[in-house]
């Protein structure tokens, strides 16, 4: 398995065997997990199930306590710099600086992401989520609407292949939600791979193709919309989340 | 250089945010004249007493300075949880602990820019000596070698402010002896050659310790 | 079985040091009986030591490993180590009284700097228990254990300096009669064994914790 070269047939998420603990607590106990480009995936579960702690795994906030990870055919343990060229992460938190303008926000994070023609990419993001005319703005002094659709705009600055949404609803109204997902699906020639954990069953069950549901740690039910309506998921999640 | 690019990114990040609100330089800068003013006070008006006690008034006040400002470095990164936005992105974890430290090794080094001259005055030394000036610079990168990564540490407990300064004096007490030494040597005019010792052991500091902690960084902010 | 090794050979070790220390070596001349201090003042000294170099490779070896076993001896040592530091000091202090006349000098580097190590104890602590969750203040704890440890000699070789004295051979001034030199030596191994005593008792405490910490879990 040599550096940074993709495998032609890599998986976007290949996770095996994958544990995480903190201290003696056990937040994930074994997650296997395959996802395929382009697919989208919903994750539940009730507080505590390990949700943001998969999240933060994936995209290599918090290294595995064992088990394999392998994003975009790279493996987390040696390549987790490159991974993160590939991934773009939403979640509660806007991760912006509220000191500095929008525009300032995004130039930083393009010289990080090594952004190509960075100045034309800020304007063409700024576009997307319709914020040209505050780019100039300091963040502190947006509303949070528009911070959250400036938060957006940055995630989308580099063009990650692999989204990675923490319970995206919690830090998004509905406005910014709807925005959201119509960039994620706009850009580029392939359909961009979606993670995304939430509470929402409702919501969840329009966004995504396939459904997990995560609890104490373990994927405990799959299932997908084709197979599934609202009332069936909800059954689902009551039944596999009891005791 | 990749990594260089992308650690100035992360300085130049920090010395914009500080040039908007002037919050570190302002606060700080006026604390460390405060405290020399105090100490002018508190040791009479004896000229001989002051040259004596100087070097130590100066790093007294130098340290506690480093230490409100290194208490500031990681606090903008813990609202919006901007250090997790920092860590997805595709670079080292060494990278944020060299931006962040050489943030804070500009802010301290234009604050003791500034309260220098001014230490001079009030206390009528030669402190602008280039003797001075390389004792100051070499003891304050000793100071953000560590003080660095003990911020990062200490925002992430309760009562921040109470566990840096427990963390950081300790760890520092042989470049303030060195510091205190070679300033009081170089403010009596002696050469070069007997403030090295006491040059060294700071320089000696400074290295283990720039080392030491750019491999440990990534356990502070690592779960 | 291991225990009671243990506990008797420290004993025995300590009566003889005792016997050493009282009966066996001559009063020395200038200092007279106070000088017998000396025999508790360089063990106390050299635990503390030892005990944080266990902290160090606790430490490292937790941030590496991650196994909570290595937290545990880190940590275990840190409390076997503040109390000798502590005793260090005091008997320091003990040492000064009748040769300076005073209850703390700064003008002896090694008592400086063990005070300092008092306090690289103290932040250990501190910082776990000011951390917001156990595994992090472990992580953190480890992080000051390591950070520590590295400034160990370079405090000792400021401090030395400070005080105008070329770094001194290491535990004493001038020559060492034979059977003085006997006596410390008995001396620090009665104690070096007493620390790894004390600290297998400490370890074994906080496994126990650990393990009825997890029945509790269990049950739920």
């Amino acid at each position: 398995m040599s550096g940074t070269n993709t495998a032609p047939q890599a998986r976007a998420v290949s996770v095996q065997g994958l544990t995480k603990s903190f201290g003696n607590y056990l937040a994930l106990r074994g997650i296997d997990l395959e996802i395929e480009h382009g697919q989208s995936v919903v994750i539940f579960g009730p507080n505590g199930a390990g949700k943001t702690t998969l999240i933060k795994v994936l995209s290599t906030i918090m290294r595995p306590s064992s088990g394999t990870v392998s994003v975009d055919g790279l493996n987390l343990k040696d390549n987790a710099e490159e991974i993160r060229h590939r991934i773009g992460l939403v979640a509660h938190q806007t991760f912006l600086y509220n000191n500095l303008t929008a525009y300032e926000n995004l130039e930083f994070y393009s010289r990080l992401y090594d952004v190509s023609e960075r100045k034309q990419r800020i304007h063409e993001v700024a576009a997307m989520v319709r914020m040209t005319s505050r780019l100039h703005d300091r963040v502190g002094t947006l509303s949070r609407g528009t911070q959250q659709r400036l938060a957006i705009a940055r995630v989308l600055l580099h063009k990650p292949v692999i989204m990675l949404l923490d319970e995206p609803e919690t830090g998004l109204d509905q406005h910014a939600m709807s925005m959201l997902w119509k960039a994620l699906k706009a850009e580029g020639k392939e359909k961009r791979t979606i993670i995304l954990t939430t509470h929402n069953l409702e919501r969840g069950l329009e966004l995504g193709e396939r459904l997990l549901i995560l609890d104490k740690g373990k994927i405990v039910y799959e299932g997908s919309r084709q197979a599934l309506d609202l009332a069936g998921l909800e059954e689902a999640y009551e039944h596999s989340t009891r005791g | 250089m990749n990594f260089w690019r992308k650690v100035i990114a992360i300085t130049w990040k920090d010395v914009l945010s500080e040039m908007r609100t002037r919050e570190i330089i302002f606060s700080v800068l006026i604390f460390t004249l405060l405290v020399i003013v105090i100490f002018n006070f508190a040791f009479g008006a004896s000229q001989q007493l002051m040259v004596l006690v100087a070097p130590g008034i100066l790093w007294v006040t130098f340290a506690f300075a480093g230490v409100l400002s290194l208490n500031r470095s990681f606090i903008p990164e813990k609202e919006e949880s901007c250090l997790e936005g920092l860590m997805v992105c595709p670079i080292s974890r060494e990278v944020i602990y060299v931006g962040k430290m050489l943030g804070s090794l500009l802010f301290m080094l234009i604050i003791e820019a500034i309260a220098l001259p001014i230490f001079a005055v009030l206390f009528n030394l030669p402190v602008l000596s280039l003797q001075l000036v390389t004792i100051t610079v070499f003891t304050t990168i000793g100071f953000v070698a560590v003080g660095t990564l003990f911020s990062a540490l200490a925002v992430n407990t309760k009562a921040r402010e109470m566990v840096l300064p427990i963390l950081f004096f300790p760890i520092v007490v042989p470049i303030i002896i060195g510091a205190v030494e070679a300033s009081s040597l170089a403010l009596s005019g002696k050469p070069w050659g007997d403030l090295s010792p006491w040059l060294q052991i700071i320089g000696a500091f400074d290295a283990i310790f720039l080392v030491v902690s750019f491999l440990i960084f990534t356990f502070v902010i690592e779960e | 079985m291991k225990r009671n090794i243990q506990l008797w050979l420290s004993l025995v070790l300590m009566l003889v040091a005792l016997y050493l220390v009282f009966v066996y070596v001559p009063t020395e001349k200038e200092m007279g009986i106070v000088q017998r201090i000396f025999y508790l003042m360089v063990p106390t000294a050299w635990l503390a030591l030892l005990s944080f170099l266990v902290v160090f490779i606790g430490s490292t070896l937790y941030l590496v490993k991650r196994g909570l076993k290595w937290d545990i001896l880190a940590h275990s040592s840190a409390e076997v180590g503040i109390v000798f530091t502590t005793l260090a000091l005091i008997v320091g202090s003990l040492w000064a009284k009748p040769i300076w006349g005073v209850w703390w000098t700064w003008e002896e580097p090694r008592l400086t700097s063990t005070l300092v190590l008092w306090f690289i104890y103290f932040a250990y602590f501190m910082v776990r228990s000011f951390a917001s969750e156990e595994f992090r203040g472990a992580r953190f704890a480890a992080v000051v254990g390591i950070i520590g440890f590295v400034d160990i000699p370079i405090i000792a070789l400021a401090t030395t300096l400070w005080r105008g004295i070329h770094p001194p051979p290491l535990i004493f001034q001038g020559g060492l009669a034979p059977s003085m030199l006997l006596t410390v030596l008995v001396s620090v191994a009665a104690f070096t064994a007493l620390y790894f005593l004390l600290l297998f008792q400490v370890i074994s405490m906080k496994n126990d914790v650990t393990e009825v910490r997890k029945l509790k879990e269990l049950r739920g």
